[in-house]
């Protein structure tokens, strides 16, 4: 019989301490972020330093080397390069170093990309990375589809048409070379 | 007295009846977007959240926008199902708890019907959703469905014992069964309601924990009537998926989803009525017109909607043997013992 009464006022007991914690919480700090709204992780410095959002690529440092294109265990990377010709005027760079190629193209597709990082690891001159930008949402699948290259279509024209000209002077060298060998071998 | 300013106004026609028809369900209609809003409030309040932010000023439109989200989907009926009562279970619920809106005392002027066994009615009609839920949970052809309308109808069967116990007390004290008498008895401030030993000499705090225990026992009663937690094991989501309404969707949902929300408002009110003085002022004479009166009346009621709804946030729900613990072993003597106290009261009270 005892246990009986004890029993109550442990059960009452036990609801209004639970009630008024219950009323504490109704009245206290909310731990909610408004996120759109008052507070965005990019602004506030809420994101951390290693996330993987939306890629960059910095264009003066790429070489072209397509090391993130085989690395991307999705093929979400398209590069395409152009040779540079001795005969560019642009052979070298602004500061003097040798130009290896020129990358006419470099897509990624961000509805495939699975944000793995092996591109930015991989990367010899650090031209790819990870940016803290990841509102970037469309409602075309196309609009997910980003061009990093830098050259206009005239720019390519002209320098595949350098590369072109030099192809075929020296093949006109190779002619004129192997007409010469068959001259003196006819002779 | 005449208790109805619509029949004082328009006369004694059809016309005034159905105005006074109306009146609880406008009511009804807009109370339960204040309790819906409430409830998604307070629940993420007490979660530290903020909750429905985003739909009007601080998410006060949220639960139009859920009103109409309920009414637009689809109504799905299964192919095996009892059709006539599985269609007919839903409105069987409402109509009981909208039913007991005919004796609400709002205001001394306003009471649908006046009348002479209020007390007695309320109870019975309330009564009439056991029928509802048992409908709805057999014709679902469900196990879950079954087995919640059988846990339900056990619940409540059970539970109607101790408030009936509690609501024979008020009426042996108030000698009357008539909403507004019992109130009337507890006209003068707060020091005059039933939670406090009514109306009469000081001898009355003897008693007090009387009707103390018969309150506690009436409201615990209340929240099992209405299947709100911790009694919610008819629709125990953990355990048998959402109970009786597992089949329900769209307008019929709703309407069981209403029915809930209205019955917390009537066993709210009848807590009102029956222990904090109904439509009275707590200040005597103070405030005490008409209209005022359906201020305060609505305030005590919602306060218990607040309770409910608080209660529904802290404690978790009770298995199915302790619920009937609870009931048989605890309430059960404890309303015994107090409604022989008050019994005993009323028989000395000059």
């Amino acid at each position: 019989m005892g246990n009986y009464f004890s029993n109550i006022f442990a059960g009452i007991g036990t609801a209004l301490v639970g009630m008024k914690i219950t009323l504490n919480h109704l009245f206290g700090h909310k731990v909610t972020m408004q996120y759109p709204d008052k507070y965005n992780p990019i602004r506030d410095g809420g994101l951390p330093d290693f996330t993987r959002n939306r890629l960059f690529v910095d264009m003066d440092l790429c070489i072209g080397c397509m090391i993130c294109q085989r690395n991307c265990p999705v093929n979400c990377i398209e590069i395409e390069t152009i040779k540079v010709s001795k005969d560019d005027p642009e052979y070298l760079k602004p500061n003097g170093e040798k130009r290896a190629l020129w990358v006419s193209k470099f897509n990624i597709d961000f509805a495939k990309c699975m944000f793995c990082n092996l591109c930015t690891e991989e990367c010899p001159t650090n031209a790819i990375y990870m940016t803290k930008e990841f509102e970037y949402s469309a409602y075309d699948r196309k609009n997910l589809y980003y061009k990093f290259s830098v050259m206009t279509p005239a720019q390519i024209e002209s320098k595949k048409r350098i590369i072109e000209e030099e192809k075929a002077k020296k093949a006109a060298a190779a002619k004129a070379a192997e007409a010469k060998s068959t001259e003196t071998k006819n002779e | 007295m005449e208790s109805n300013f619509i029949l004082e106004l328009f006369g004694n026609n059809i016309w005034s009846y159905l105005i006074i028809a109306v009146i609880p369900l406008g009511f009804v209609t807009l109370y339960a977007l204040v309790a819906i809003l409430g409830e998604l409030k307070i629940a993420s309040w007490v979660q530290d959240r903020l909750g429905p932010m985003r739909t009007g000023w601080k998410g006060v439109l949220q639960p139009l926008a859920e009103v109409i989200k309920l009414l637009q989907k689809e109504d799905i009926t299964p192919t095996n199902v009892n059709r006539p009562l599985f269609n007919t279970a839903p409105f069987v619920v409402f109509i009981g708890s909208f039913a007991a809106f005919a004796v609400i005392p709002f205001s001394s002027k306003f009471i649908p019907a006046d009348l002479n066994i209020g007390l007695f009615y309320i109870f019975a009609v309330s009564s009439f959703g056991v029928i509802g839920i048992l409908m709805g949970g057999w014709s679902s052809n469900n196990k879950y469905s079954m087995l919640g309308a059988i846990r339900s109808a056990s619940q409540m069967i059970s539970y109607e014992i101790p408030m009936a116990l509690s609501i024979i007390a008020i009426a042996t004290l108030s000698a009357s069964l008539n909403m507004n008498k019992i109130i009337e008895m507890q006209a003068g401030g707060f020091w005059n309601w039933n939670i406090l030993g009514g109306n009469g000499p000081i001898l009355k705090i003897v008693f007090i924990p009387f009707l103390f225990v018969l309150f506690v026992v009436y409201f615990i009663g209340s929240l099992a009537e209405t299947n709100r937690t911790p009694f919610d094991i008819p629709e125990g989501e953990s355990e048998i998926v959402g109970g009786y309404h597992t089949e329900y969707s769209g307008m019929k949902f709703a309407m069981f989803f209403f029915a809930e929300y209205a019955n917390m408002f009537i066993v709210s009110s009848l807590v009102t009525v029956m222990f904090f003085g109904g439509w009275q002022s707590p200040f005597g004479s103070f405030l005490n017109d008409p209209i005022s009166q359906v201020f305060w009346f609505i305030i005590k009621a919602m306060s218990f909607v607040f309770v409910q709804i608080w209660l529904r946030w802290t404690l978790p729900r009770v298995r199915v043997d302790q619920l009937m613990y609870i009931t048989w072993k605890v309430m059960l003597p404890f309303a015994f013992v107090a409604f022989l106290g008050v019994a005993f009261w009323s028989m000395i009270k000059p």
